[in-house]
């Protein structure tokens, strides 16, 4: 069971409030992500959540139990930390027997559950090294490793892969979904990536300045993000706003087309602008659209094999049904 | 620095400090060597001829040379011992934030800028005074006969004075490699469920072996040279004759040069053997 409930919470640090009264629910088995710009209280929120920071005010239940009272190591969550924090002095073994040794357990079920843990993250071989010894990405799954031993009732994990490269990163994407769907316990993961973000969670958390912008699963964030923030920061490359005129002809402020919902051609359409940098991705290519009288650049995703060149003049239709509108204040019109 | 011209060039500007080094090394090395192998009594006769290893021999076979060697290791491992664990617990305690750091940090590491005799006076003088010191006082209002410090208890006393003076040396040393340990490791430690006195056994300790061993060797390559603590305070009486103290006496009290440079080498030799052994321990701790 893993069922977190957060109600009125607040945090401050003397006189700076990191976090206004707020409420979340978290259920049982769910992969939530908090995912927010840089500074936006989301690492907080977790360690208010692993006990690492006490609340100001408001309640956390975990498993429908208050945890104010409960140490960090009793309210039965493992947390995975950015720098891993692995034990320096210890093998590999040893770092995830730690929590198993800390709990009193015998030394044969010890051994048991780290081979079983070791089996699952594939550290077999690596057991008697220590964490300087091992990648990036071997160390990433020994900090996992010591985090499943543990059989928690739900996994915090604090921007795991931000220290990872590129290619490391997709796959330990992956193989923490993976893990996921084998355990079905309850995961908090704490991302400014909304690319993480889209692709792992069941639930996301939009956060900006402590307060929660948005919550619901990546694809209704995708289709009516409630507001600009949220609009502007889920989806890549970012949705293009546009003000103005053409706003005002769908009745809003200000208009939202994602650059996958334009279609382009040399020819005719109801936009024109002169082509910029275009990115070749292969698969799609995004062309950097200026001189619109729009906006300073509109962003367009097309097919692979289009090629306009820099200079190009070139003509965009939005697909009407995918313009987002919002009012004055920001928020969505439905 | 890869033309021939350019090598050359800096060997030649190197020279004179190599030189004064060596100089100042080796003079002295080479001279007690000399005299540890002649009978030398500068005011008994000068120079009286070579006498082989003889004052080897007799420096050893003195009854004064195991005690002496005994009070030495007692010294250094006394202090070593006070020096580590309240350095260890004061680096801890600085490392908490706290009005006035700075100021008090200051203040901890006051002592080591205070020279040994003046240190070993003050001691004397002001604290283990049997009749106007401090800590007498201290005794006399609880109605305790005072202690007479340095012939009593006279080894713990030039402990403690010594220990007061390594005390921040240590402090120093390892306040810095706590400062450098990674605040996620203790919250994972905690989260992992180890409470207070387990994170410190299993991840602040040993993240502090390397400091604490380079502590360690630092300390005793110095302390087996103390010598004005004990000059101003015992004077080697009361069982505080160290092996240096003891070399002190037999060249500068007996007058007796020979004998008392082949304790030099002795000591010389025996700094060393424990220099290496260190070394070879904090290479391996280093290695990892």
């Amino acid at each position: 069971m893993g069922q977190i409930v957060l109600e009125q919470v607040t945090k401050s640090f003397g006189e700076v409030t990191v976090i206004p009264p707020l409420d979340l629910t978290i259920e049982d088995g769910e992969f939530t992500v908090f995912v927010g710009p840089s500074g936006c209280g989301k690492s907080t929120l977790l360690r208010l959540i692993a006990g690492l920071e006490d609340v100001t005010s408001g309640e956390i239940r975990i498993d429908g139990r208050p945890s104010a009272s409960i140490p960090p190591a009793k309210r039965g969550l493992a947390m995975v930390f950015q720098s891993y924090a692995l034990y320096p002095h210890m093998t590999v073994r040893k770092n995830i027997a730690f929590p198993l040794r800390m709990a009193g357990l015998d030394k044969t079920e010890q051994d048991r559950r780290v081979k079983q843990a070791a089996a699952v993250l594939n550290l077999t071989d690596y057991l008697d090294r220590r964490p300087g010894q091992l990648s990036g990405g071997q160390r990433q799954r020994v900090a996992i490793g010591r985090a499943i031993v543990r059989e928690p009732a739900a996994f915090l994990f604090d921007e795991p892969l931000s220290n990872l490269d590129a290619a490391l990163r997709v796959g330990m994407r992956l193989e923490i979904s993976e893990l996921h769907n084998r355990l079905k316990t309850t995961m908090i993961y704490v991302t400014h990536d909304q690319v993480e973000a889209m692709t792992m969670a069941d639930k996301i958390v939009v956060l900006r300045a402590g307060h929660i912008e948005q919550v619901g699963s990546p694809l209704e964030l995708y289709r009516a993000p409630r507001n600009l923030f949220v609009a502007g920061f889920i989806g890549s490359p970012r949705m293009n706003l546009i003000e103005g005129p053409e706003a005002a002809k769908h009745d809003a402020t200000t208009i939202g087309i994602r650059p996958e919902h334009i279609s382009i051609s040399a020819e005719e359409g109801r936009w024109s602008g002169v082509v910029g940098v275009s990115e070749h991705l292969g698969s799609d290519t995004f062309f950097h659209v200026h001189q619109t009288g729009l906006a300073e650049s509109i962003t367009v995703r097309a097919d692979g094999e289009v090629s306009f060149k820099h200079g190009d003049r070139i003509h965009m239709t939005p697909r009407d049904d995918m313009i987002h509108r919002f009012d004055d204040k920001g928020s969505r019109i439905a | 620095m890869s033309t021939k011209a350019s090598r050359s060039a800096a060997r030649l500007m190197l020279a004179p400090a190599v030189i004064l080094l060596l100089g100042w090394m080796l003079v002295p090395l080479t001279m007690t060597l000399i005299f540890s192998f002649q009978r030398y009594l500068p005011l008994r006769g000068g120079f009286q001829g070579w006498v082989g290893f003889e004052n080897y021999v007799r420096f050893v076979t003195s009854s004064a040379f195991w005690p002496s060697v005994q009070a030495t290791v007692i010294i250094v491992g006394g202090v070593l011992l006070i020096t580590v664990t309240l350095g260890i617990l004061l680096a801890i305690l600085l490392d908490q934030p706290m009005w006035g750091q700075g100021m008090v940090r200051i203040l901890v590491i006051a002592p080591f800028f205070v020279m040994p005799t003046v240190s070993g006076l003050v001691w004397k003088n002001m604290f283990m005074d049997p009749n106007n010191g401090l800590l007498s006082h201290l005794w006399r209002s609880f109605g305790a006969d005072p202690i007479i410090w340095l012939s009593d208890v006279s080894m713990l006393s030039i402990v403690l004075i010594v220990s007061w003076q390594w005390l921040p040396f240590a402090t120093l040393i390892l306040l810095t490699a706590i400062q450098s340990l990674d605040s996620e490791q203790l919250e994972a430690a905690e989260m992992d469920g180890a409470p207070v006195l387990s994170r410190f056994w299993h991840i602040i300790l040993p993240h502090l072996s390397r400091a604490i061993t380079i502590v360690i060797l630092i300390q005793t390559i110095f302390l087996l040279a103390i010598f004005a603590e004990i000059f101003v305070t015992t004077q080697g009486a009361f069982g505080t004759r160290t092996l240096t103290y003891l070399i002190f006496q037999r060249v500068l009290e007996s007058q007796n040069v020979g004998l008392g440079s082949a304790g030099g080498i002795y000591a010389v030799i025996l700094a060393n053997i424990f220099a290496l052994l260190l070394m070879r321990i904090v290479g391996k701790n280093l290695d990892r």
